[in-house]
């Protein structure tokens, strides 16, 4: 119940800059994924935000209000670390009740919150036992059971998931989203999980060298990511990248993969003749009969059944490897010669010396939740 | 578990013996003379089966020391008072001082605080013989010469450095996001200090207690120097059996089970709660 606004955010360690000039909003109820690799700058931006580290310049706006020497006591946000941070020497009723105790609540009210949020997590059996006595799994949940009891309007969660074993997270994954919708708080999450951002962000924040990269919802960034660094860190399999050089004719814009013309849309005007990459999804990729027009000739290396997908490395006749992914079940060669179709409206195309998507065009590829 | 045959753990048993052997011995023998006359302590060969007398631990008592050339006031008691007042004060002004004092150099790099920080060390380097003139001589003029507040505050020379630097690294230890999550819970720093710190840093700083009461409490240069026969502890206070007509080895015996009974009883005491603190692994939660 709470938006959230950093404004120009700087952040240095000596003379190591950490965040420069980082800007973002986040409405009332909205759940932000920070997302990127380790280093980007994620932690520190969320203490920066609960005001355990100061920023070195820029304004952090909770509600409306200037937040700049404001204490972390007063900010009226909660936390989870990804450490947990539990306090050691007093046990998982006690962890759970500070928020609670240090606003003066009566003992019955402290007692009845902490028992409402252990019950809502699963953590209520262990609520005498201390931090060393319980199971990781435990652990965050009390970590979590602390951040959420006091209900604060802005929740800080910095990858809870990151230290509990896949079962566990798989668990929470699926858990998380509705019990923080449930809270209406403001969220921000910040994990390195792409499947994580994706299933839980109502937004995603890409988080690079020493700033945001990207800010949009999951779709956005998984359908028109700002870079190659973005399309590379989502997507499972990883996105395919093909250098290529596109050139236009009477007939259109086209490319050339395993010696077969690919037919481009319009929108991809501004790449035509520079260096570039192309980035094709895995499952944006189809076999085909021979014969069907604009197929690319390719030969099967190998083929990897997964759970709920079946993934196949093909090469191309220039000795290129490309990915395909295709639900599991569904035909498709396993050896030999075969075709594939690529979807022109869903190729990605990035400029090779930058790595900055070249403003392509359309709307890429149907508006569908991606995940994996 | 890895298998050790017979020969080994009794070899092991023997060498663990020797050694307590070697270093209980002198207490020991210490412990056996305090309950000897003179006269059976000087014997030749030394006897170990003795009628036990308590008059060494009556006359340290009672404060009078009776021997061929007459009574002698000593003033035991008065001496093992004054030491344990003046360990206790001193190590309790040095945590009061010291163990905030570690906090802030444990949490708060500030300008000049490794400095600030070593030169309370360097304190220890200073051989006290070399500083004690100067002291004597500013004590006199100060009016702090001979009492009890000028005793604990020299003794801040030996207290304060120890449970400055001991306690810091335990506070050090404490994962900062522990304390920042008591911060985000919506509590004071100095209720995080109070609540957090302090509590997890309490083996440390039990330990650097300890080792600062036994330093203090075998402190003998300063005492000597700087106060007289009514606030001198027990280290300069054993001085007076070494009397004219010779040494008084029985009291001298007693005079020292007396006076390391208490750091003996203290040191088992803590050493049980120590060991406890220190393998709580209080800081990975």
């Amino acid at each position: 119940m709470a938006t959230l606004e950093l404004h120009s955010i700087v952040k240095r360690f000596k003379d190591n800059t950490v965040l420069d000039d980082v800007s973002l909003a986040v409405d009332d109820g909205e759940i932000l994924v920070l997302f990127g690799p380790s280093g980007a700058g994620k932690t520190v931006l969320l203490r920066l935000i609960a005001g355990v580290l100061d920023a070195d310049a820029g304004r952090i706006v909770i509600d409306g209000e200037d937040m700049t020497g404001v204490d972390a006591e007063f900010r009226g946000v909660g936390m989870a670390f990804q450490n947990f941070a539990l306090f050691p020497h007093m046990d998982a009723f006690a962890n759970i009740a500070t928020p609670l105790e240090a606003r003066k609540t009566p003992r019955d009210a402290v007692r009845a919150g902490v028992e409402s949020v252990a019950r809502l997590l699963k953590i209520d059996h262990v609520l005498t036992h201390r931090p060393r006595a319980l199971s990781n799994g435990q652990k965050q949940r009390t970590a979590l059971a602390r951040a959420l009891v006091g209900s604060p309007p802005v929740l800080l969660l910095d990858d809870p998931l990151r230290n509990v074993d896949a079962k566990l997270r798989f668990e929470m994954r699926l858990e998380l989203p509705r019990l923080l919708a449930d809270r209406g708080a403001t969220v921000i999450y910040v994990t390195q999980d792409y499947k994580e951002a994706m299933a839980l962000g109502d937004r995603i924040a890409v988080m690079g060298q020493a700033g945001i990269r990207q800010i949009g919802t999951p779709e956005e960034i998984y359908l028109q990511p700002a870079g190659l660094d973005i399309a590379r860190l989502f997507g499972d399999p990883t996105i395919n990248l093909l250098d290529v050089r596109p050139s236009r004719d009477g007939q259109g814009i086209h490319v050339a993969l395993s010696g077969t013309r690919v037919e481009l849309p319009a929108a991809m005007e501004p790449s035509v003749g520079r260096a570039c990459v192309a980035g094709l999804r895995p499952e944006t990729l189809h076999f085909v009969k021979a014969g069907t027009k604009g197929a690319v000739p390719v030969t099967i290396e190998a083929e990897t059944p997964l759970n709920e997908k079946t993934v196949t490395l093909a090469r191309t006749r220039g000795g290129r490897e490309i990915l395909v992914s295709r639900p599991a079940g569904t035909p498709g060669p396993d050896h030999g010669e075969a075709f594939l179709a690529v979807d022109a409206g869903s190729v990605l195309m990035f400029d090779k010396a930058s790595g900055e998507r070249i403003a392509a065009g359309g709307p890429a590829a149907p508006r569908k939740r991606a995940t994996a | 578990m890895e298998h050790t045959s017979l020969i080994e753990r009794i070899l092991r048993g023997i060498a663990l013996a020797l050694v307590v052997v070697f270093f209980m011995f002198p207490l020991l023998w210490i412990f056996l003379m305090s309950f000897q006359t003179n006269e059976t302590i000087l014997s030749i060969p030394p006897q170990l089966f003795f009628t036990p007398t308590l008059q060494n631990y009556t006359a340290l008592i009672t404060g009078k020391l009776t021997s061929a050339a007459g009574t002698l006031d000593i003033a035991f008691m008065r001496n093992l008072w004054n030491s344990v007042f003046l360990s206790v004060t001193s190590v309790a002004v040095s945590l009061l001082l010291g163990v905030p004092a570690a906090y802030a150099f444990a949490r708060h790099k500030f300008r000049g605080s490794e400095d600030i920080a070593f030169t309370l060390l360097s304190f220890r380097f200073a051989p006290p013989l070399l500083v004690l003139l100067p002291l004597t001589l500013y004590f006199q003029q100060l009016g702090l010469a001979n009492t009890y507040f000028g005793l604990v505050w020299v003794y801040q020379l030996i207290c304060l450095p120890l449970i400055l630097w001991i306690v810091r690294g335990y506070f050090e230890d404490i994962s900062a996001d522990v304390e920042y999550a008591y911060r985000i819970a919506g509590h004071s720093w100095f209720a995080t200090f109070r609540k957090i710190a302090l509590p997890l840093a309490g083996p440390g700083i039990a330990a650097a207690g300890l080792l600062a009461f036994i330093f203090a409490w075998n402190n003998f240069v300063f005492a000597l120097v700087l106060a007289s026969a009514d606030k001198q502890p027990v280290t300069v206070g054993a001085l007076a059996f070494v009397t004219a007509s010779g040494i008084q080895y029985g009291q001298i015996a007693a005079a020292i089970v007396l006076s390391i009974a208490p750091t003996l009883a203290l040191a088992l005491y803590a050493q049980r709660y120590l060991v406890e603190g220190l393998s709580l692994g209080a800081v990975k939660g």
